[in-house]
């Protein structure tokens, strides 16, 4: 037996079914997810509603798939995808957005996705994820100020709802992603991703 | 009809060290039923996956071949059809005849000829609802024999079965019995089957294998003469031979009582009946109590509401020495009083090691670090759980993770323990380990109550019998 | 527990509808809504959708179950904007302390909030009659979408009761180990935390043993899929495509020869 793992583990830029179904997975454990938020946050989160860029602060939490899933599936398009259908079940499920959560979805995907597709999908490292997670915040509250709030004040409200929703997806997204990569390669679920190579064999 | 060869195959599992299979040599003839038979670990599925195409290079590293009829079994994917274990996940569409098609779509049968064949496989299997009724309304068996449907439609030359029963409930599993036997004697087909309880499927099958733990098969030929010459060693590999003799463990009488339930009731929201109604119970100290009944009856429910983790609508549920019923108890004290352990080990496992799980609950009810480290030595000891102290809980096997489920319900010394399904889907081996572990839990002084469909379970260790039936006691079939 | 199972009258002409013409048409008007900044053009669309929700089949007790959070939504979005907007302009209407409401901001401000309404009753009205199933199948034989994302994203949908069960089995078994959140907000944080990671660890074991069943029944063997289930564009589909184009266009037209149009840049 070889001493290491078959580099066909990170092979090829097509998908397995592996891959597909991992991420649609993930996404429908994130819209199980966001859906549970609501109870803990109950009484307290349509306060903040009224105030934008303090609700900006859990902001990170809709991010988590659209760094989650490049990390984990190392394809191109994991971020868009996973992070698009997780808002597409919220769709199904009656968000107040209609199909603007699409759109949105596909935006924060993009901004996940972004730096490591700049890295050409070869670097994954907290660096990656913080910056794929700001800029999924970004795009997502970019949207948000465009078109609920644009008549808000610039300095008053947008820049710091922009500003919070970033730090908020690089806490969150990037290095909350990245803390669950971590906790979940010794349990043995990333075995046949190439994220599971870094793992000590058992 | 298709032939089988294995050459000297080896797989290792990308992150395992250590190959699942080696050097295995195996011949199979078209047509002939064979029962694959190894203890837990030998590798089983890993052979059966192999077979249906599923080790590709991507999920590990293979040495020697595996043909289906000559050619490598990877190229001849969709040749073999497979059942697996878990019913859950092997469905893939949400209305039922969708999911039969599905494999028929994917083999590019014209529109017009895959409902017919849809609608004869679930005929083949007793499948008993029309074809748009909902995936998810159905229970485990049912899924069971949809999956085995959308394994016949497709009319695969090898069939191949991943224990088909283990997960499902006694009732559950001779349905699925009942449609397989309808099934095989439907087609010619070659058929291997991995199965832990034998004597349900004997009359299926006409040769067994059993591979060896060391490597190589430790015996191959027709099913009396194995059993014959081999069934002692076998049952303690895990496999239920018949004929030999499960071990009892009677208790030594009922002390105090630990954990009493009054009038206990409960509707879920949107349910036109009561899930449990009215029930009574004590659980005394040095006993096992068994809670039994048919699916629905309510005994899971009875367990949440006994383990203070439902609010009931009606009743209480109390330990002696507390004055407030067990759901109003916040969490640390509750870990304190009353054990739960759920079927799925994994949902009860909140750290990242064996030790650290062990000494949550203690650390929790505010125990000082000495006692605290005390408690957890004991524990890894008398579960033998020692060698696993600084594992990750998740990797863990099945009836390690079951160990320390038990193990971390009792940390925080609680008088009374509760178990929900304890020997769900488990070996013979496995299961007479539990059979032990309960005993000897019991026989310390801890009230035991264990909701199980395992007659032999509740048999070998029950002193009283509560029996359930549509969410009351069912007095004639109790035994108080 | 949640399950995408519709909540309509199978049988009503907006359910019936391909789900493409639909999803078209959901696009059409919320678009539309999403580039208008005016309050006439969101009001016209809201009424157009008015008109189409006894077509839709979806009844009146999950419809109201469903609005009332878009109802909330929308009027979080015109009261912050009203209430904070940048440019206070045209007769003050109140005043109190900081707080200060003028004319045209409240004027703005519901604007932004029938957006809000208009984007999420087409939502409703378009996803509440559509099933997974048929969505599906209509993306890839009417958009040719890939069928194996597609069909790949179906199979994962069907977990979500699953999982969602799962959510509350994982709750509970951290109370049993002595874990619960209380009144505590970083407690509770941590609680969801954990109880995330064990669901996401299950999911993940659920998509390895999902992915090897359906590639066991050849979903991955790269031979073209036939289809079970036909869905058509019949004429009645392209009809109602065309209908909520036309209503679209309608809604600005009628806007903008009122004087009131305005596109959000």
């Amino acid at each position: 037996m070889p001493a290491t793992d078959s580099t066909a583990l990170a092979a090829g830029s097509r998908w397995r079914t592996l891959d597909i179904v991992t991420c649609a997975v993930l996404a429908v454990a994130f819209g199980v997810v966001f859906w549970a938020w609501n109870f803990v946050w109950e009484g307290i989160d349509p306060l903040l509603n009224f105030y934008p860029p303090l609700s900006a602060i859990v902001y990170g939490l809709w991010l988590i798939p659209a760094v989650l899933a490049p990390l984990i599936v190392r394809k191109v398009g994991a971020g868009v995808f996973t992070e698009a259908l997780a808002a597409s079940i919220s769709l199904f499920l009656g968000s107040q957005w209609g199909i603007t959560v699409l759109y949105q979805g596909l935006l924060q995907g993009l901004g996940g996705e972004l730096p490591f597709a700049a890295g050409r999908y070869r670097h994954f490292g907290h660096l990656n994820a913080v910056i794929g997670g700001a800029l999924a915040g970004f795009a997502g509250t970019m949207w948000d100020v465009y078109y609920w709030y644009p008549d808000l004040g610039l300095w008053t409200f947008k820049v710091p709802y922009v500003g919070i929703a970033m730090l908020s997806g690089a806490l969150i997204a990037g290095l909350g992603s990245k803390a669950l990569v971590k906790a979940m390669l010794p349990t043995g679920v990333l075995d046949r991703f190439p994220v599971g190579r870094d793992r000590r064999r058992i | 009809m298709i032939s089988v060869r294995f050459r000297g195959f080896t797989w290792r599992h990308a992150g395992r060290r250590s190959p699942a299979v080696s050097d295995v040599d195996l011949r199979i003839e078209p047509g002939e039923r064979v029962l694959l038979l190894g203890p837990s670990g030998s590798g089983k599925s890993t052979l059966l996956a192999a077979l249906a195409g599923l080790l590709t290079t991507d999920s590990g590293d293979q040495r020697g071949q595996v043909l289906l009829d000559g050619t490598d079994a990877a190229d001849r994917r969709g040749a073999a059809g497979i059942l697996f274990q878990d019913p859950e996940t092997q469905l893939v569409m949400a209305r039922s005849g969708d999911d039969v098609a599905f494999g028929l779509e994917n083999q590019a049968v014209p529109t017009e000829a895959i409902w017919p064949r849809v609608r004869h496989a679930i005929e083949t299997v007793g499948f008993p609802y029309p074809l748009d009724h909902p995936t998810h309304a159905l229970s485990g068996g049912e899924q069971q024999r949809l999956a085995l449907a959308g394994v016949l439609a497709r009319r695969p030359g090898l069939i191949l079965l991943d224990e088909p029963t283990s997960n499902i409930d006694p009732e559950g599993a001779d349905a699925i019995r009942r449609g397989l036997k309808a099934a095989l004697a439907d087609t010619s087909a070659t058929m291997v089957i991995v199965e832990h309880r034998i004597s349900e499927i004997i009359d299926l099958i006409d040769r067994v294998i059993a591979l060896d733990p060391g490597g190589g098969l430790l015996a191959d030929g027709p099913p009396e003469t194995v059993f014959a010459a081999h069934g002692p060693t076998l049952a303690d590999q895990g496999v239920w031979v018949p004929g030999i003799p499960l071990p009892t463990r009677p208790g030594h009488g009922a002390g105090r009582p630990c954990l009493r339930g009054d009038r206990l009731t409960k509707t879920y929201p949107g349910a036109d009946r009561p899930a449990v109604r009215g029930i009574d119970f004590t659980a005394r100290a040095g006993e096992m109590l068994a809670v039994t009944g048919p699916n629905g009856s309510g005994k899971s429910t009875l367990a949440l509401l006994a383990g203070g983790l439902l609010k009931p609508d009606l009743g209480t549920a109390t330990v002696p020495g507390e004055a407030r019923p067990l759901h109003r108890l916040p969490a640390q004290r509750l870990a304190t009083r009353v054990g739960s352990v759920f079927q799925d080990p994994e949902h009860q496992f909140v750290t990242a090691t064996v030790r650290a799980e062990l000494a949550f609950a203690p650390h929790a009810a505010g125990w000082d670090r000495d006692r605290t480290d005390a408690r957890v030595s004991e524990l890894l000891e008398r579960l033998r759980l020692g060698h696993l102290a600084e594992a990750n809980p998740h990797t863990l096997s099945g009836g390690e993770a079951r160990r320390l489920s038990v193990a971390s319900a009792l940390a925080a010394a609680p008088d009374a323990l509760l178990l929900d399904e304890p020997t769900f889907g488990q070996d013979r081996r496995t299961w007479s380990e539990l059979v032990d572990l309960t005993a000897a839990i019991r026989d310390a002084g801890t009230a035991v109550m264990a909701v199980t469909h395992d007659r032999d379970f509740a048999a070998a260790l029950a002193d009283r019998e509560l029996a359930l039936s549509a969410g009351e006691v069912d007095g004639e079939a109790s035994r108080c | 527990m949640l399950t995408f199972a519709p909540v309509c009258d199978r049988d009503a002409p907006i359910a019936r509808t391909n789900p493409i013409a639909k999803l078209f048409a959901v696009v059409a008007v919320s678009t539309t809504a999403l580039l208008a900044a005016d309050w006439l053009t969101p009001l016209l669309l809201l009424a157009a959708l008015a008109v189409a929700t006894p077509f839709s089949g979806v009844r009146l007790g999950p419809l109201t179950r469903r609005l009332r959070w878009l109802w909330f939504a929308g009027a979080t979005v015109a009261v912050v904007n009203t209430v904070f907007a940048a440019e206070k302009t045209g007769a003050e209407l109140l005043s109190f302390g900081p707080l200060e409401i003028t004319a045209d901001a409240l004027v703005d401000g519901m604007a932004l909030g029938l957006r809000v309404c208009v984007a999420a009753t087409a939502g409703v009205l378009g996803f509440a009659t559509t099933d997974p199933t048929d969505l599906a199948d209509a993306l890839t034989q009417q958009l040719r979408t890939s069928p194996r994302f597609t069909i790949g994203s179906l199979a994962a949908m069907r977990l979500l009761p699953l999982l969602s069960a799962e959510w509350q089995q994982i709750t509970t078994a951290r109370r049993a180990r002595g874990m619960e959140g209380g009144r505590n907000p970083l407690r509770r944080a941590r609680l969801f935390a954990s109880t995330m990671f064990t669901l996401l660890v299950g999911a993940m074991r659920r998509a390895g043993r999902l992915a090897a069943a359906m590639d066991a029944r050849g979903f991955d063997s790269g031979a073209r899929r036939t289809h079970a289930r036909i869905q058509r564009m019949r004429p009645a589909d392209w009809l109602f495509s065309a209908c909520a184009a036309a209503v679209s266009a309608a809604a600005v037209v009628v806007s903008v020869a009122y004087g009131t149009f305005r596109l959000l840049v």
